[in-house]
Parts: C-alpha cells; structure tokens; sequence
C-alpha cells in the first residue's frame, strides 16, 4: 500500500479515537445539567467521572491535527482555513469546558458554579454538535478554487446533510455520554443516566440511521456498505442493552457504533480528503494533497513505536479509574470523614453534601 | 486594513496569551515533582503541605495553558493557509511528534497525578508527576525546533513542480544549532519565572505572618509550621531561579552569536546598527531615524557588540543598511528591515526585566544565607514580588524580538509573511475571531489570577491540615473536581 493511503487511514484512526473517547465526555458535558440539581454532589459524581480523562481524550483531536497538517499540508491548509468560523467557534468551547472542569469546585459559591455548569454543557455540546456539520461538509465537498481555496461561505455550510450530521454526532455522543456515565457511576446519576440514554436513543437512533443511509447512498462506495450495516446495529444493539441494563456491553457497542460511523465517512470520502463541488478537477486528493514520501516514512517510525506505547500507558490510566464514581468518592467521606472538618470551606472538597 | 494585519496581531495576542502560562507549566511541574520528592524520601510534613499548596497552584495554571494551547495549532492552518500549505511537510512533523510523545504522555499523567492520590502507591503517584515534567519539556523542544526552524531552515529542499518545502533530513531539523540554543535559553526562562513564582509567593506569605501574624484568613493564628515552610520554598525558588539565571546567560550569549550568522538582520535591528562596522558597539541608548535609516542619538560601550556576535572584539558585525542592499539584490526589490522600534526595546526589555528577577534572587539567596536568616526588609519583599511579573515581561519581549525580529519572513529567506495568511479569509472573519479571542482571554485572566490569589491567601495549612501521621494514607487530602 502507499504511504498516502496508509496516511490516510492513520488520520481516519485518529479522529476514530478522538470520537469514541471525547465522544463520551462531550456526552456527560451535554448531560451535565440534566444529573441533578444546580450544586448538588451529583453533578460533581458526573464531572469526576470523566475527570481524570478528559483532557488526554482531547489529546486525540491534536494528534490528528497534527498528523494532517503533517501528512496532508495541503488539506489542512484548506479545511481549516475554510473552515474558519465552526473551528473557531469549538476552540472557545473547548477553551471554556477545559478551564470549566479544573475551575467549577475552587470556589464556595452558587454563582459561581453555576455559570461553570453552563460553559460546560455549551463547551461539550456545541463541539458534539459542529464536529458533525464539518465531518458532513468534508464528504460532501465545498465550494474550493484552483488553488485549493475554500470558497464557501459559513451559511454554505448549513446545508440538511451537514445539520442532520451535526445532529447526529451530537445525539450519538450525548448517547454515548450517558452509556459511559450508567456503567462509570453508582446512585442517582446512574439512574437518571439510563433514562437519559433511553430518550436520547430516540433521536440518537433516527438521525443517526438517517444520515448513514444518507452518506452511503449519496457519497459511499460498496465496500462502505458492512461499515454502515454494523454501525446502524451496534446502535440498536447499543440501545437494547442500555434499555436490559447490560452497561459494559452497550457502552461497547457505542463505541463501536462511532468506531463504524467514522470509518464509514473517511471511506466515502476516499480517494478524496476535499472534494470540490466547483469542479471535481480541483478536489483534494489522497495523492495531490499528501506530502513526501520520506516526512510519510518518519512520520510512520513515530507512529509505529509511540502509538502503542500511548495506547498503553492511556489504557492503563482508564484501569485505575476503573471504579464507579460514587457521591462518597467525590466528597472523600469516605477516605477522611471530615465533614465540616478543617479541610472544608475551601478548595473542591467544599462542595456542601446536599 | 488587510486580513493579514490582523492575523498577525491575532497570532502575537494569542501567542503571547499561551506563553504566560507555558513557561510556569514547564517550570512548575518541576518544582511540584522535586518537592514531593522531597516528600517521599524525607516524609516531613511540610514538604507535603508545599507539595499540595504548590500543586493546586499550578493546576490552576495548567488548565490555562493546555486550552490556550490548542488554538495555537489550529491557527496555523485557520489564519495561515499558505504558510501551512508551503511548509507542512516539514514544519508538520514536529507539531505531531510534540502531540504523540509529548501531550499524551502530559494530559495522562496530570490526570492521574490529580486523581490518584488515594489510588496509586506512592512511588508511582510520584512517577505521575515527573511524567508530567517530562512532557512539558519534550513538547518545548519539538515546538521550539518547529520554530526555530521557520527562522534557520535546514533539513529540507523546495520541490520546483508543487513550489513546496519538502523534508529530507529530519535529524537537521531536530538537532538544529537554533532548536537546542532557542530550547536551552526558553527553558531556562521558565525557570526562573516559575522560579520567581515560587519566590514571589512565598515572599508574600512570609512578609504577612512576618507583618501581620496571620494565615490571610480573619481570626485564624498562623500556624508555626507555615513560616519554616515558607522559608524552604523561598528559598527552592531562588536556588532554581539562580542556576536558570547562569544557563539563561550563557544560553542567550550563544543566540546572539546565532542570530549575527543566520539571521544578521534581526541583530543588527536589535541593535538599531545600521552600517556594517568591523568592532561594532553596543548601543546602550538610540534614538533613531527609521526613514533616513541613521541614528542621531546613539550612546554606545565600543567593541562590546562585535564580542557578543562574534566572539572577538573587532568582529565584523552586518549593518541593516548593508543587508537590505544584500537582499534586494538576491531576493528581488522588498524592504526586508523589520520594526527597529520594535525591535531594539524589546531586546532591551527583555535583558532588563531578565536581569532583574536573576538579581533579586541572588540578593535573596544572600539574605537567607544559612539556616535560619530570614528577609525583614519590605523592599526586599516588594521586589520579589515584582520579580514574577517581571519574569513573565522578560518572556514577551524574547519573543517579540524573535518574531518581530524575522519579519517580514515567515520562513527565513524563503517565504514572506504576506505570502503566507489565508487568502480565503476575509478582514471581518479575523477581526470577529481577535475580538471574541481578546475578550474571552481578558475574562479568563481575571478569573484566573483571581482563583491564584484566593489560593495563595488561604495558605497550605488550609488546604492541608497539620496531620498527627502522614503515614496514614487516609489523612492526606485528595484532589477532585
């Protein structure tokens, strides 16, 4: 195979692990308001649940910016350039979701987290929601020049396939969220999780069948077919197991319903990475868009010996968080059984118990 | 107005933004890692306390420069299409490696470090920590490889069919003269600003229980441990700001010599030299005259410039009137001098508030000599405590004269900054993205340095009670959000 291709499915790996694991946070993000009362211990059981992981969850998304501006200079030139306003639009909601997760619990005061709780939930759910629009526009092409110029306008980029992906990413990952937080947490928040799941899997499950279908008949090739077929069952298997209260296997099969989802729309858009609905002669190619064979081999080095290693070390991580996160936990009752102790009245252990 | 004025000044403010935190993330997860060290071996108490206050410190940093940090890599392609497009295959490379061996190995660890003081032995919660400090600096280098690059491109050819930079020697690139230079002398003003962090606090704890005999809480004693423990982290502060101070000298001494081979035009702006001169001197003081290109006014130390660039006392040192002759003849008619304003204040902002922070822990470390002295002056205190904003002044103006000091190149003697903005992106579109950029990074600042003070204020001894036994694991507080 040549490096190219082979770089392009690194890139579609990437943005594969980028989904299936800040799917999940944006998910618990976007549920955040619905876990329990402004303030209450719950939400915070819902925010530590992702907590130790979040952030190298999003270390997914700069590897494979990355590795594009690296294998693909010229796609990465045009995508994020015409791009513009919905990148720009999900940095300022990963700016303040990241700041919002560290900062929530260092101050005592309602306002305060109130206004935290917010930037979260638009932090995640903003980015769950234009990561889709993108991802749409990239399969189905944009107005681009000659010179490789993205000469769409924003509003272009609101089209019914774009929405119904944004629409679908956002479900998907909200879905996917409320799965992680059913198996990841014990108590209230585990319940209200399972019916966040149950009716987020009635928009989750549409959208996401219709914009498949979609992109497999407007943009797919038959070899795409299996992908779509096993990411349209794993959701309803994902969605059944949610609903008999099988947490590992369903979040398993949400995972794998992104996993398949994702692979789907890199392989519609293969051999293309840009397709330009000006003039199909001046569309982004696997071939006129990659950069030489010799940065492709140093690049394939590093991956080869880093990317396991990474997997390992992130996996291990994921084995040490591996208990449910329990009002208790949060709180260190458990652990110090200070409450009102000497500890309290500042930092994030002052969250009152409500 | 064009787009590209804008993107610049959006390139400078954001960058400038990311790099208040960078150089304290660097050099704090450092500090953090050593004391817990200390910790672990010694099992004092203090060391804990300081651990933990000084931890939760640079949290409160860390969170800043990670989200700040990723808009860095978007803009690239965002605001700088054609730059991305001509350099990628080169410059591209690093900014992954920095992502695949730096940030995992950075964003794991911390949340393992902050998650797992109850979960992990020991031993291992300490590893978390050193891997934390491991990323931090392998990303510098990658990055500051990247970027050294942009300023001695080495490594590479350009493809005459794609008009493209293509890489064919990664190794020039990463063991660049520039890279380990550019690493050695950005590193070490990490240092001293987390360094002067460090002295800057504790200072301030100090000069209150010394003054006012409290904990900066109304009605609480101070307890007795907080002024020893302040003491030693005084003191960690000025030892790691004075040994960054030595390489931060000897480090920049080799980037001036750097600059007068690669890039002459930048030194001699630096300089506001005009003319080539054979034992040039360095100017003190210049008031200069940018359009007749001569300096009225010109203070000066004779010989001392040539030394700095060159090593010798009669060294030949290029003047900016002698280069833009050079160049226009090699690279066609352009002015290729950038902002001397610019650029020689901000070369001498820089060694002034460098020098100053460096001096201020020397006088410390004189001051706190022993084993028991301690500062009683409040000048000395109120110059430690300006040390830190100094540190982080230094800072900007290094990389003002870096980048200010390239212009009008991207890429050194291969592409112009005018080529290389995104020609797709309209002045409304940059002016909507600088506002928004400008607005949420003043509010987050204000929030920021708010959280910093409430934290410092409080003190350790409230984040981390006085313990009958650190022994028992179940009396150490964690951290959760």
């Amino acid at each position: 195979m040549e490096l190219p291709v082979i770089w392009f499915i690194a890139i579609s790996v990437l943005w594969i692990g980028y989904f299936v694991l800040e799917g999940f946070d944006f998910g618990v993000g976007t549920l955040l308001p619905f876990m329990g009362k402004r303030n209450s211990v719950d939400r915070r059981v819902a925010i530590n649940s992702i907590g130790p992981v979040w952030d190298a969850n999003e270390v997914w998304l700069l590897t494979a910016g990355g590795a594009m501006f690296a294998a693909f200079p010229a796609w990465y030139a045009s995508l994020f350039s015409g791009f513009y306003v919905p990148l720009f639009a999900i940095l300022i909601a990963l700016i303040l979701r990241g700041v919002a997760f560290e900062y929530r619990g260092k101050r005592d005061s309602d306002t305060w987290r109130t206004w935290w709780d917010r930037a979260i939930f638009f932090g995640s759910a903003a980015p769950a929601l234009l990561w889709g629009v993108a991802f749409a526009n990239i399969v189905q092409g944009v107005a681009m020049d000659s010179d490789h110029i993205v000469t769409a306008s924003t509003l272009d980029l609101l089209n019914p396939y774009a929405l119904l992906g944004g629409l679908t990413t956002l479900s998907l990952f909200t879905l996917h969220g409320a799965i992680f937080l059913t198996l990841k947490t014990d108590g209230p928040v585990r319940v209200r999780a399972r019916r966040a799941a149950l009716v987020t899997a009635c928009a989750a499950v549409p959208s996401g069948a219709g914009f498949l279908l979609w992109t497999q008949a407007a943009h797919g090739h038959p070899w795409t077919l299996p992908l779509v077929v096993i990411a349209a069952a794993a959701l309803v298997g994902g969605v059944v197991a949610a609903w008999r209260g099988r947490e590992g296997w369903s979040f398993a099969f949400t995972a794998l319903t992104i996993l398949t989802a994702v692979a789907a729309l890199f392989g519609a858009l293969f051999p293309n990475v840009l397709p330009s609905t000006t003039d199909p002669a001046f569309s982004l190619t696997v071939e006129n868009a990659s950069s030489a064979d010799y940065t492709l081999t140093v690049m394939t080095w590093v991956a080869v010996v880093f990317l396991p290693l990474v997997l390992l070390y992130q996996g291990w991580s994921y084995w040490v968080f591996r208990r449910r996160v329990t009002g208790a936990s949060v709180t260190g009752e458990s652990v110090t059984a200070t409450d009102g102790g000497p500890g309290d009245g500042t930092g994030d252990r002052s969250t009152p118990v409500a | 107005m064009e787009a590209l004025e804008l993107a610049r000044w959006q390139f400078g403010v954001t960058t400038i933004y990311h790099f208040l935190f960078v150089p304290l993330t660097i050099g704090l997860s450092f500090i953090v890692a050593v004391l817990q060290t200390l910790w672990y071996r010694t099992g004092r108490h203090e060391y804990l306390q300081a651990t933990q206050f000084f931890g939760k410190l640079f949290l409160i940093n860390f969170a800043m420069g990670v989200v700040t940090g990723i808009v860095q890599e978007f803009q690239f392609g965002m605001n700088w299409s054609e730059y991305s497009r001509f350099v990628g295959d080169v410059f591209g490379a690093p900014l992954a490696m920095e992502a695949l061996l730096a940030f995992f190995l950075e964003s794991t660890f911390i949340g393992l470090w902050i998650f797992g003081w109850h979960r992990l032995p020991r031993g291992v919660h300490l590893a978390c920590i050193w891997m934390v400090a491991i990323g931090t600096n392998l990303s510098a280098y990658f990055i500051l490889a990247a970027n050294a690059w942009m300023r001695h491109p080495v490594g590479f050819s350009v493809n005459e069919e794609n008009g493209r930079a293509e890489l064919n020697d990664i190794w020039a690139v990463l063991s660049n003269d520039q890279a380990w230079s550019t690493y050695l002398h950005t590193v070490s003003a990490a240092f001293i600003t987390a360094g002067l962090f460090v002295v800057c606090v504790s200072a301030y704890k100090l000069w209150r229980n010394q003054r006012h005999g409290d904990t900066g809480i109304a009605g609480v004693a101070p307890p007795k441990n907080d002024f020893a423990l302040f003491r030693g982290t005084l003191k960690v502060g000025l030892v790691f700001t004075l040994i960054a101070g030595a390489i931060v000298v000897f480090s920049g001494d080799h980037q001036a010599k750097l600059a007068a081979e690669y890039e002459p035009m930048k030194l001699a702006a630096a300089e506001a030299l005009w003319e080539t001169e054979e034992g040039a001197a360095f100017s003190a003081l210049a008031v200069g005259d940018t359009e007749a290109r001569y300096n009225p006014i010109d203070v000066t130390v004779p010989n001392v410039l040539s030394f700095l660039a060159t090593g010798t006392f009669d060294g030949e040192v290029h003047g900016m009137n002698n280069l833009q002759e050079a160049y226009e003849e090699y690279y066609g008619p352009g002015d290729y001098t950038p902002n001397v304003f610019v650029v020689y204040w901000s070369f001498r902002l820089m060694m002034g508030f460098g020098l100053f922070g460096v001096a201020v822990a020397a006088l410390g470390l004189w001051l706190t000599r022993g084993k028991r002295r301690t500062p009683t002056s409040r000048w000395f205190y109120l110059a430690a405590m300006l040390a830190l904003p100094a540190a982080l002044a230094a800072n900007i103006f290094g990389w003002v004269l870096t980048e200010m000091g390239r212009q009008p190149w991207t890429v050194h003697g291969y592409l112009l900054t005018a080529n290389s903005v995104s020609p797709g992106v309209s002045l409304a579109t940059v002016a909507m993205s600088l506002t928004v950029f400008t607005a949420v990074y003043g509010l987050l600042a204000v929030v920021e340095v708010g959280l910093l003070v409430k934290y410092i204020k409080a003190g350790p001894s409230h984040l981390v009670p006085d313990l009958e036994n650190d022994e028992d694991e179940s009396q150490i507080p964690h951290f959760s959000y």
